[in-house]
């Protein structure tokens, strides 16, 4: 099956965050009340190593597998819908302690409880696309 | 054997989580995890009542198994890699959330006064994770991503937007811990 290499992907992403204790609610908090570096290092370390692997996709100094230049969609841009729509997600990231990754991880887990959160995200999916006409974007 | 058990750096961290990332560009997707919430309410029917999911979410099959592989990560990493579910936390963290109500903070990854099954049958616990859940929700499709997308992806690539997203994010985190849980707890 050709979508195989993304679950093996997948696993390796579940084992490293949880390993990391990144999925831990504790390690959010900490992360801002400013107690602890671990988070910082873990995004900080992604991104700097991230510039450089993308700056070589950008040049197209490295290619897809099937050799084509590696296309990275642009966000979209406009004040309002990513300071607003960060703001919320952020009141949310703190109180779960997880965003939607980590969110599956500990299910994996076996953290039952989890599964509200994630239903909350289903609706709060569903609440935006309803709206969505009428926030400012 | 030993290095994989002990919980692992950021230094370890942080770099594998741009190996995820490189791979999944260099096999011609994208690295966003949030998205797959809408591809979830596609496949649930919710295009019956809202436009926007009658997309043909089979294409994203690759990120449902993206994610389904995350579930199983946190089954294996759980029963296998991680004998110590301690998490070590600063001892400030531990007086400040004692002073809260916390008990044995940071014995495992999550708080038994938020996740615990007994707080899940109360209406304070169901409605703080729901509510949380909504905001993550409803935030990470607002912005256009989440940590994934807009932290790693693109603050990686650079993208203005994406950092206007993610001091979003720190202001909303910032409300919530410094003011919201003293009030709640």
């Amino acid at each position: 099956m050709k979508n195989m290499k993304f679950l093996i992907i997948g696993v390796l992403f579940g084992i490293i965050l949880s390993k990391a204790e990144v999925i831990s609610w504790y390690r959010i908090y900490e992360m801002f009340k400013f107690q602890s570096f671990h988070m910082y290092g873990v995004i900080g370390s992604a991104v700097a190593l991230g510039i450089i692997v993308f700056y070589f996709f950008n040049k197209g100094m490295i290619k897809s597998y099937v050799g084509k230049q590696i296309e990275i969609e642009p966000k979209k841009k406009g004040f309002s819908r990513n300071i607003f729509g960060g703001i919320i997600f952020g009141l949310g990231w703190g109180l779960a302690g997880a965003c939607p990754g980590p969110m599956f991880i500990l299910l994996g887990r076996g953290a039952m409880a989890i599964i509200i959160v994630i239903l909350g995200g289903l609706l709060g999916v569903l609440l935006y696309h309803a709206i969505k006409s009428k926030l400012p974007h | 054997m030993d290095i994989i058990l002990q919980p692992w750096p950021w230094y370890i961290a942080g770099p594998l989580i741009t190996l995820v990332m490189f791979l999944l560009f260099y096999f011609g997707k994208k690295f966003g995890v949030s998205s797959n919430l809408e591809t979830m309410c596609a496949m649930g029917g919710a295009g019956k009542f809202i436009g926007f999911f009658n997309f043909d979410w089979k294409k994203n099959g690759w990120n449902l198994m993206f994610l389904g592989g995350a579930v199983i990560g946190g089954f294996i990493s759980y029963h296998w890699l991680t004998p110590e579910v301690a998490v070590v936390v600063s001892q400030e963290t531990i007086q400040e959330l004692s002073e809260l109500g916390f008990q044995n903070v940071g014995m495992k990854y999550l708080p038994d006064e938020m996740f615990s099954i007994e707080t899940l049958f109360t209406l304070k616990g169901f409605s703080i994770l729901l509510i949380a859940g909504v905001l993550v929700g409803f935030g990470s499709r607002y912005a256009g991503g989440c940590t994934s997308g807009h932290a790693i992806v693109g603050l990686s690539n650079l993208e203005m937007p994406s950092l206007i997203s993610v001091i979003g994010f720190f202001i909303g985190g910032l409300i919530t811990t410094w003011f919201i849980l003293p009030l709640i707890f």
